[in-house]
C-alpha cells in the first residue's frame, strides 16, 4: 500500500484514503462547441500512457475530498511530487534532479 | 524409541513424548518435532507422491522451502488443510496427518503409471496433448485435467477458525532471526530504536540452531542465542516467531503472517488461528539467509535423497539421524560438516563424493581422521530403490568424460549444490539483482526501498562473517534514523566457513534422454524438459518457465530457480545474467485465504446498507434483493404467493387505489450557493434558469462523451438551492463527477455539494388515493392540484416532521415522495400505513416499482442504458436544453458516431403470442433463417409481465429501432425462436391522464 501526500491536508496518508483520477493537465476546452471532432476526441480519449514519470490526478476521497495532481513513476510507483490543482505543472527535469 | 533418535540431542524435549497419526498409523515424537522430523525419527522417508508422475517422495529439506513432503492435516471437525508442509507443521497429541496424491495407498499408487509413461508428459505436454481435435476438449481433455490437477484435496466445510489483522509501525523491521538478524537487532535496539524481529520458525536462532558446536564470544552458539534473545527482550524488541514475512511492498510496508494455534493441541478458542500484520517500517533489514540447492542427477528425487544441510538440521535441532548409512554428494564445503556431525552421531558415511577434483585440504584431513572414504572429482549418476534409496552409482569424471560406475549401498544420499541467497522479498520491491560470477549466483544490487541486506542473503558465508555483517547492517539501518552506534565485533571459534562451485545437471553415463534428473520436484520438471523447451524455441526464461512449469510449484522455485537457470543458460549458450531470473511474487510461502480475509467474512465481508424503514419491511415479510450495497425490499408475498402473484397484486393495488414504497436508497445531493443554478446548467442537459423555486424537473446527466450517466428528479427549493436525486447505485459516482468538474474545471463557481442520501428517509405514495392518505399529515402546504401540481416541491411538515415533499411519479399514477429526517422515517411510514388502511393501501417492493415504470416507458439508467446510449437513442431528446451554450456532454453529442444513422435505439417489444415473456439480455435478429453466426441487431433490456397491459411487455435496444415501428423481429432462444413486434415504449395510459388529480 502506497503512502500519498495530500497537498491540501499536508499529510502523508495510506493509499486506501485516495482514489486515482486519470491523467492530469488535460483541460476541458473553454468553448467545446468550437473545437474540431479530432480535438474533442483527443480531449476525451487520447492519453500519454507513459512508462516512467506520469502526471496524474488523485482525489483524497476519504479525507478532504480534494482533487490534486501528482507525478508518479509508473515503473517504480514512486511519487516524485504531489501538488495542488492550481499549482503550475512542475518541470520533470527539476523533479528528477531533486529525487536523486 | 527408534534407533534414528539420538538421545539427548537436539532442541526437542525428550521428556515430552507426543503421539500423532500418519495415514492412520500411530507415530511417536517429542515436543518440538515437526511432522517430518518425527517421521524421520521413525525411519519413515516416504511422505508423499509427486504431482505429475506420482513418484514416491520424501522430505528434501527441513524448512518452509519444502517441495515434496506436502501432507493433509486434520485438526478436528472442519479443520482440514491440504498441502501442509510436513517440515514446518509442529506435532501435538492427536494431530491427524495424511499423505496426498496417492490411491489406494502411499506405498502402492495407481497414478504412478504416469511415471512409466513419462515420455508422453514431457515439457509443454499440456499444450501439445490437449490441442486436437477441438471436440475432445469438453468431454475428454478438460475432465482429465481437472481430475489430475491440483495438489491434495480442497477442504469442503466452512472454516470454523477465525483470523485477525493488525497494523504495526516500527523503526526497524528485521526479517530473519538467524545470526545476521540477531546481531542486527542488537545493534539497532542498543542504539535506542524501536525494533521488530520476525522469524518463520518456532524459535529464534536460524542456522545457529543447526550449529551447536560453534563458539560465539566464548559461549556455545545456543547459549549465545539464549542470551541475545533475553537482551533483546530487555531492550523492548518485539520478537515474533512462527511469523512469515510474506510480501514486501512499497514504502517499506511488509506483510507478516503470524501462525498462532496450528502448533497447539487444544487452542483456547479465543485466539485467532493466524494474524496478518501490515507493518510500516522506517528501515527494513533482510536477514533471510540462504537456501541450499539440490544437485541435478538421475534419481535425485528418491526418498532418502535430501539436502545435506537439512540432514544436519534434523540431527542437531531435532536429534534425528536421517539414516544409518549415508553417501554425501556435494559441490560445496558445507556438506562435509554435515557428514562429520552425522559420523560423530553414529551414522556410517559410506563416501563423500565431491564433484570438485581438489576439495579443501583441511576438510579432507578431517574426513580422513574419521575414516571416511573421499571420492573427489566424482559424481553420482543414479540411485536405486523402490520407495527409498538403497544404493547409488558413483562415477569418476575427467573433463567431460564419465568413467565406469561403482555401486555403493546406502539408505540416504545427502547432497549440496551450494547455497542461494534468499532474495525473494528484496525482489518483491523491484530491487535489482546482479550476477556474481565467483559465487555463481545473484546478489542484491540496486535497492528500491529503505533497506539493508545482511549476511548470507548477500553472499557471505560462515558464522563470524555473518554476525559481523548483521551488526554492521543493524547499525547502518539506525544511522539513517539519526542514531549512531559502533557495531559489535564478534569472534567465533569452531566456525565453518566454506566455498563451492555451481553446476548445471551433473554429467552422466546414461543415455541423456533417459536420465530422470529433477529440477523442480513438485512439478516433476527434469533437466531434459528444460532443454527440450529451449530446443522447441523458448528463448526467454519466462517462456521456459511457463512451458515446463519449472518454478511454478508452491515452493515458487526456491529449490529450482538457479538450477533451472544454469541449465537453460547452457542450453541457450547464453550466460546466466543475460538469461535473467523469473519474477518473484508474494507471498513468500503459501498463505491461507483466512489470513488475507481477516475479519472480512460472513456479514463483515461487505457492508449491507439498510434504510430507516428496512426493519418494518423485515417484520412484514419482505423478500430482499441487493442493489449496489443496499438491501431493498423486492416484493411482499402474502399467504404463500409466489413472486409473480405478489407483484401482480402489488401492481394492481397501486393502480387501483394506493401503494406505498420505500425510496430512501435514492441518491440525494444538495447543491447550494450563489452559482448553484449555473452549476446545474453546466452539469445537467436540462435548462434550469427558468425553473422556479417550488418546481421540480427530470434531470439527465451525461458524460462529456455524450452518453447517459445518470438521471433523477431535481427540485429547486430556492434560487440558490437544489435537491438533486440520483439513481440508487449512481449516488457516489455522480457526486464524484460533480466534484471533479467543480474543483478542476469550474473553480470559479461559488457552490457547495453535499451528499444527503442517508440524512433523508424517502417514502413514495402512488395511486389515485395517494393524496387522500397523505393530506391529513401535511402542514404548511396546500395540497390542491392548483397549489401543488405535478412536478412540485415544497418544504413543509408531514406527520409533525420537517419534510421535503415532492409531487412526482415514477408509476404514471398520482404520486408523492416525502423526505423526512432519517430518524423519522419509520414513524411516518407507520402513520401513513395506518391511515392507508382506509384505502386498502398496499406496500410494494422494487420489482413492482420496475413493472409500473416499464409500463410507462420510464427508463432505468444502467438497465435500459449501458454506457453507450445517448439521450436521442433513449428517446429523451426532450430533456436537452438546446439553447444552452454548453453542458457536460453537449459537444460529445455532436460526435460523428453519435449523429450517425442506424444507432441502437430504445423501443418497446410485444411478443406475437401475447403470452411469452422475453428474457432480459436476449439477443435480437432480423432474419431467423440466416446462417450462423447470425447478425445480432440488439438486445432486450427490460421485460416483465404487465398486469395493467394484461400481457408481457419489454423494452429493447434495437439497431435503427425508431424506423422499425410495427416490424417483426426475432429472438432466437436455445429451444425456439420468439417473434415480437416493435412498438413504442409506453404501454399504459399514453395520454398521461392518470397523473391528474
Ligand atoms: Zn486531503
Amino acid at each position: 500500500m502506497l503512502l500519498i501526500h495530500c497537498p491540501y491536508c499536508n499529510q502523508t496518508l495510506p493509499e486506501a484514503e485516495f482514489t486515482y483520477a486519470g491523467e492530469a493537465h488535460i483541460a476541458r476546452p473553454a468553448d467545446p462547441s468550437s473545437v474540431s471532432d479530432e480535438e474533442w476526441r483527443d480531449f476525451l480519449f487520447i492519453r500519454t500512457n507513459v512508462k516512467g514519470p506520469h502526471y496524474e490526478r488523485w482525489r483524497h476521497f476519504h479525507g478532504c475530498g480534494r482533487y490534486f495532481n501528482a507525478v508518479r513513476d509508473t515503473v517504480s510507483d514512486r511519487f516524485l511530487i504531489t501538488y495542488k490543482t492550481d499549482d503550475p505543472r512542475p518541470e520533470l527535469s527539476d523533479l528528477l534532479e531533486k529525487s536523486k | 524409541m527408534s534407533s534414528f533418535r539420538v538421545s539427548g540431542r537436539g532442541r526437542v524435549d525428550h521428556t515430552q513424548p507426543i503421539q500423532f497419526t500418519f495415514d492412520g498409523k500411530k507415530i511417536k515424537g517429542f515436543k518440538g518435532d515437526t511432522v517430518a522430523s518425527a517421521l524421520l525419527a521413525n525411519g519413515i522417508h516416504l511422505m508423499g507422491r509427486s504431482f505429475k508422475y506420482h513418484r514416491p517422495r520424501g522430505a528434501v529439506t527441513a524448512g518452509s522451502e519444502e517441495p515434496n513432503a506436502l501432507v493433509g492435516t486434520r485438526r478436528g471437525p472442519g479443520r482440514f488443510e491440504p498441502n501442509t508442509r510436513a517440515t514446518v507443521q509442529e506435532i501435538w497429541d492427536g494431530l491427524q496427518v495424511n499423505s496426498q496424491n496417492r490411491y489406494p495407498s502411499l506405498s502402492f499408487d495407481i497414478g504412478a503409471i504416469n511415471d512409466k509413461a513419462y515420455m508422453l508428459f514431457s515439457a509443454g505436454f499440456y499444450y501439445k496433448t490437449f490441442m486436437w481435435p477441438k471436440s475432445f476438449w469438453d468431454k475428454v481433455y478438460e475432465p482429465f485435467i481437472r481430475a489430475a490437477a491440483g495438489l491434495g484435496v480442497s477442504p469442503t466445510e466452512p472454516d470454523p477458525d477465525h483470523y485477525a489483522s493488525r497494523y504495526l509501525h516500527t523503526d526497524v523491521l528485521i526479517i530473519g532471526a538467524g545470526p545476521a538478524g540477531l546481531a542486527a537487532a542488537l545493534s539497532a535496539a542498543r542504539a535506542g530504536s524501536r525494533v521488530t524481529l520476525v522469524d518463520e520458525n518456532a524459535e529464534a536462532g536460524g542456522s545457529l540452531l543447526s550449529e551447536p558446536s560453534a563458539q560465539i564470544e566464548d559461549m556455545s552458539a545456543w547459549d549465545w542465542v539464549g542470551k541475545t534473545v533475553a537482551e533483546l527482550k530487555e531492550l523492548g524488541v518485539k520478537l515474533m516467531t512462527r511469523t512469515t514475512a510474506i510480501g514486501y511492498y512499497h514504502q517499506n510496508m511488509v506483510g507478516l503472517c503470524e501462525k498462532l494455534t496450528d502448533h497447539l493441541a487444544s487452542p483456547d478458542g479465543e485466539t485467532p488461528r493466524e494474524r496478518m500484520w501490515r507493518v510500516r517500517a522506517k528501515q527494513v533489514v533482510l536477514a533471510q539467509g540462504a537456501l541450499e540447492k539440490p544437485l541435478v542427477f538421475d534419481g535425485n528425487d528418491r526418498p532418502g535423497v535430501m539436502l545435506a544441510g537439512s540432514a544436519q538440521t534434523y540431527l542437531n535441532r531435532y536429534g534425528v539421524r536421517v539414516g544409518d548409512k549415508a553417501v554425501i554428494l556435494t559441490s560445496h564445503d558445507s556438506a562435509w560438516y554435515a557428514a562429520f556431525d552425522l559420523a560423530d552421531a553414529g551414522t556410517t558415511i559410506a563416501a563423500i563424493v565431491d564433484t570438485r577434483a581438489e576439495p579443501n585440504a583441511d576438510l579432507v584431513a578431517e574426513a580422513t581422521k574419521r575414516g571416511i572414504r573421499i571420492m573427489a572429482g566424482h559424481t553420482v549418476t543414479g540411485t536405486e530403490g523402490r520407495l527409498r534409496v538403497k544404493s547409488v552409482r558413483v562415477n569418476p569424471v575427467t573433463g567431460s568424460s564419465v568413467g565406469a560406475p561403482e555401486v555403493i549401498g546406502c539408505d540416504c544420499l545427502l547432497m549440496s549444490g551450494g547455497w542461494t541467497p534468499s532474495l525473494h522479498l528484496f525482489s518483491h520491491t523491484k530491487g535489482t539483482l546482479a550476477w556474481d560470477e565467483e559465487r555463481q549466483t545473484f546478489l542484491p544490487d540496486h535497492k528500491a526501498e529503505e533497506c539493508e541486506i545482511a549476511g548470507a542473503g548477500r553472499g557471505l558465508w560462515g558464522i563470524e562473517a555473518v554476525l559481523n555483517d548483521g551488526a554492521a547492517m543493524g547499525a547502518a539501518a539506525v544511522k539513517s534514523l539519526g542514531k549512531d552506534i559502533a557495531p559489535a565485533s564478534y569472534a567465533v571459534a569452531n566456525d565453518r566457513p566454506g566455498t563451492g562451485v555451481s553446476h548445471k545437471e551433473l554429467p552422466t553415463d546414461l543415455d541423456a534422454g533417459k536420465a530422470r534428473a529433477f529440477v523442480d520436484y513438485q512439478n516433476d520438471v527434469t533437466a531434459k524438459d528444460l532443454r527440450l523447451a529451449v530446443r522447441e524455441g523458448m528463448r526467454s526464461i519466462e517462456h521456459v518457465k511457463r512451458y515446463t512449469t519449472n518454478g511454478m510449484a508452491t515452493d515458487q522455485g526456491k529449490m529450482s530457480n538457479i538450477n533451472g537457470l544454469n541449465i537453460a543458460s547452457d542450453a541457450l549458450g547464453v550466460p546466466q545474467p543475460k538469461v535473467g531470473l523469473t519474477t518473484f511474487r508474494p507471498p513468500y510461502t503459501p498463505t491461507t485465504f483466512g489470513a488475507f480475509c481477516g475479519y472480512h467474512k460472513g456479514s463483515h465481508f461487505e457492508v449491507t446498507r439498510k434504510t430507516p424503514i428496512d426493519s418494518w419491511a423485515e417484520e412484514n415479510g419482505a423478500v430482499y434483493e441487493p442493489v449496489s450495497l443496499w438491501r431493498r425490499a423486492w416484493y411482499f408475498p402474502k399467504d404463500g404467493e409466489d413472486m409473480h402473484a405478489a407483484v401482480d397484486r402489488e401492481c394492481r393495488a397501486t393502480r387501483a387505489s394506493v401503494g406505498i414504497f420505500d425510496a430512501s436508497t435514492l441518491g440525494k445531493i444538495e447543491v447550494v450557493g450563489p452559482d448553484a443554478v449555473e452549476f446545474m446548467n453546466r452539469m445537467y442537459t436540462n435548462p434550469w434558469t427558468k425553473l422556479a423555486p417550488g418546481r421540480a424537473r427530470y434531470g439527465l446527466l451525461l458524460g462529456d462523451d455524450g452518453f447517459i450517466r445518470d438521471d433523477g428528479v431535481i427540485g429547486r427549493l430556492a434560487d440558490d438551492r437544489f435537491h438533486v436525486t440520483t439513481t440508487t447505485g449512481g449516488a457516489a459516482r455522480v457526486l464524484n463527477m460533480m466534484e471533479d468538474y467543480f474543483q478542476t474545471e469550474w473553480p470559479d463557481l461559488d457552490v457547495w455539494l453535499t451528499s444527503t442520501t442517508e440524512q433523508w428517509a424517502t417514502i413514495a405514495l402512488n395511486g389515485p388515493n395517494a393524496r387522500k392518505v397523505l393530506e391529513p399529515f401535511v402542514e404548511g402546504q396546500d395540497m390542491s392540484d392548483e397549489a401543488f401540481p405535478h412536478m412540485s416541491v415544497a418544504e413543509c411538515r408531514v406527520g409533525g416532521f420537517p419534510a421535503r415533499l415532492f409531487r412526482i411519479s415514477f408509476t404514471g399514477e398520482v404520486g408523492f415522495e416525502v423526505n423526512v429526517p432519517a430518524h423519522a422515517g419509520r414513524a411516518l411510514w407507520e402513520m401513513l400505513w395506518e391511515e392507508g388502511q382506509k384505502y386498502d393501501i398496499c406496500t410494494y417492493g422494487t420489482e413492482t416499482m420496475h413493472v409500473l415504470r416499464a409500463e410507462k416507458g420510464y427508463i432505468i439508467v444502467g438497465q435500459d442504458t449501458d454506457g453507450t446510449v445517448t439521450p436521442l437513442d433513449a428517446g429523451l431528446s426532450w430533456a436537452i436544453g438546446k439553447k444552452k451554450p454548453d453542458f457536460v456532454g453537449k459537444r460529445g453529442l455532436a460526435r460523428p458516431d453519435l449523429v450517425a444513422e442506424g444507432r441502437k435505439q430504445l423501443i418497446g417489444l410485444l411478443t406475437e403470442d401475447g403470452k411469452t415473456k422475453l428474457e432480459e439480455g436476449a439477443q435480437i435478429v432480423l432474419d431467423p433463417n440466416q446462417p450462423k453466426p447470425m447478425k445480432m441487431v440488439g438486445h432486450v433490456t427490460s421485460s416483465y409481465h404487465s398486469d395493467a397491459a394484461g400481457r408481457p411487455i419489454a423494452m429493447a435496444l434495437l439497431e435503427d429501432g425508431f424506423n422499425r415501428m410495427g416490424e417483426t423481429i426475432y429472438i432466437p432462444m436455445a429451444d425456439r425462436v420468439i417473434k415480437a413486434e416493435v412498438t413504442g415504449t409506453v404501454f399504459y395510459d399514453p395520454e398521461g391522464a392518470r397523473l391528474k388529480l
